[in-house]
């Protein structure tokens, strides 16, 4: 049976200080592969400065037709936003 | 290449405002003093809980009890993505918890005092949520990535936290006179102890040179404490309240408010273990650690369980 290359998640850190985000996926063979072939495929123009591979296959993903019922405990919960509160316009630094 | 270059480029890399990641090569005396600044900022979220959570179950209104809830839910928060912080420089979770529990790693000395009124709730969002937001904010700029991450974070969800506090003190201050009374109750016990939260004064405070020159803190004690009085002196006169410091008047000449000294007697004395309320914050620490053991066993029982099944959906079902 052949055996096919797995898939891998790629993220990029795009500036230094900032957070890696996810950017794509691509098929290798192993981690060192898919490290080279994020560099090929998403930083052909000095997009990152650091790369994560993790494969696919690692990765949870919540359901799409689920985040309605996921999602809406925070709905409703207007008082975790500062501008809930009213303050003076006489106060600053709040 | 020698350790003496590593440090040079790590120097030159702070110097130049790019942060250090987990994985750059970093000193293991800067990597210890972040391990321990995260994990008691991480601890001093969790701890931080307790004092308010003391009046959740007494709040005056639903609108103050959601309020109140949601606030000590973004502590709870907090603490965790500070300990995330702190596992990205090796750290182990139990390890950190353990310090905390045996009273190693010390916490924020401002939670060892206890919510003694219903405007404590909006004292602490007020002055204590502002002092540890004038704190962030600098951090939000600290050289270590994860932890500057964090940081912002943070601030993000924190600005609520003070908002609410100074609206309560509001209601309080320009209710009743029996509120306006327990509004400077509250204002008159928090006032010292919120300017202690900034730590020693410069000349006396051991970490503070490296960690500026690591650009782990940008200010110093002093600088931030005197910020703090700087924008709150306005704030208590706008609520009509009195700052329990006769020395507090504006100095024209240096542009800052000039303010009375801090007792460090009892500073001192809170953070080695004797204020009102340290052996309750750890016991009640303790307490919800062990009661949530069999909840962290069961949770990995099931886990491990379930992979079970898996793997082997007939054997696990005869077995059951």
């Amino acid at each position: 049976m052949k055996k096919e290359w797995p898939l891998w998640e790629i993220f990029i850190r795009s500036k230094s200080g900032l957070n890696h985000k996810h950017v794509g996926s691509l098929h290798a063979s192993d981690a060192e592969m898919a490290l080279e072939n994020a560099r090929d495929l998403y930083t052909r123009r000095n997009e990152g400065v650091s790369i994560w591979v993790v494969e696919s296959k690692h990765i949870t993903a919540s359901d799409p037709d689920d985040s309605d019922p996921l999602f809406e405990p925070a709905r409703d919960k207007v008082y975790r936003h500062p501008t809930f509160y009213t303050v003076p316009d006489e106060i600053s630094h709040m | 290449m020698t350790s003496l270059n590593f440090e040079a480029i790590f120097q030159s890399k702070i110097d130049d405002e790019v942060k250090i990641e987990p994985k750059d090569w970093m000193p293991d005396a800067y990597r210890k003093t972040l391990i321990r600044q995260i994990s008691q900022h991480a601890h001093s979220e969790i701890v931080g809980m307790l004092p308010e959570g003391n009046w959740i179950t007494r709040a005056p209104s639903l609108r103050r009890k959601l309020i109140l809830l949601a606030k000590v839910q973004d502590e709870a928060g907090h603490g965790l993505y500070l300990y995330s912080a702190a596992e990205t420089l090796g750290a182990d979770r139990d390890d950190l918890v353990q310090q905390l529990l045996t009273g190693k790693a010390k916490y924020s000395s401002i939670f060892n005092y206890p919510t003694l009124n219903w405007a404590d709730i909006g004292a602490i969002g007020w002055l204590v949520d502002g002092a540890a937001i004038m704190n962030q904010v600098m951090l939000t700029r600290t050289s270590y990535g994860p932890y500057a991450r964090a940081m912002v974070r943070i601030c993000k969800e924190e600005s609520f936290h003070q908002r609410q506090g100074y609206e309560l003190m509001m209601a309080m201050a320009f209710g009743s006179s029996e509120q306006k009374a327990m509004a400077q109750d509250a204002l008159n016990r928090w006032w010292w102890p919120a300017l202690m939260m900034f730590g020693p004064h410069d000349a006396e405070s051991t970490h503070s040179d490296q960690a500026i020159k690591w650009k782990i803190k940008r200010k110093s004690n002093d600088e931030l404490r005197q910020s703090f009085v700087d924008v709150t002196v306005p704030q208590a006169e706008y609520l009509g309240l009195t700052l329990p410091d006769p020395d507090l008047h504006w100095n024209e000449e240096r542009g800052h408010y000039d303010f009375g000294k801090i007792d460090w007697d009892e500073f001192w004395k809170v953070v080695k273990g004797n204020g009102p309320c340290n052996r309750q914050r750890i016991q009640a620490r303790i307490k919800a650690y062990e009661d949530g053991a069999w909840v962290r066993e069961a949770a990995m029982a099931h886990a491990e369980k379930k992979e079970q099944r898996k793997l082997q959906p007939e054997a696990a079902v005869k077995a059951a």
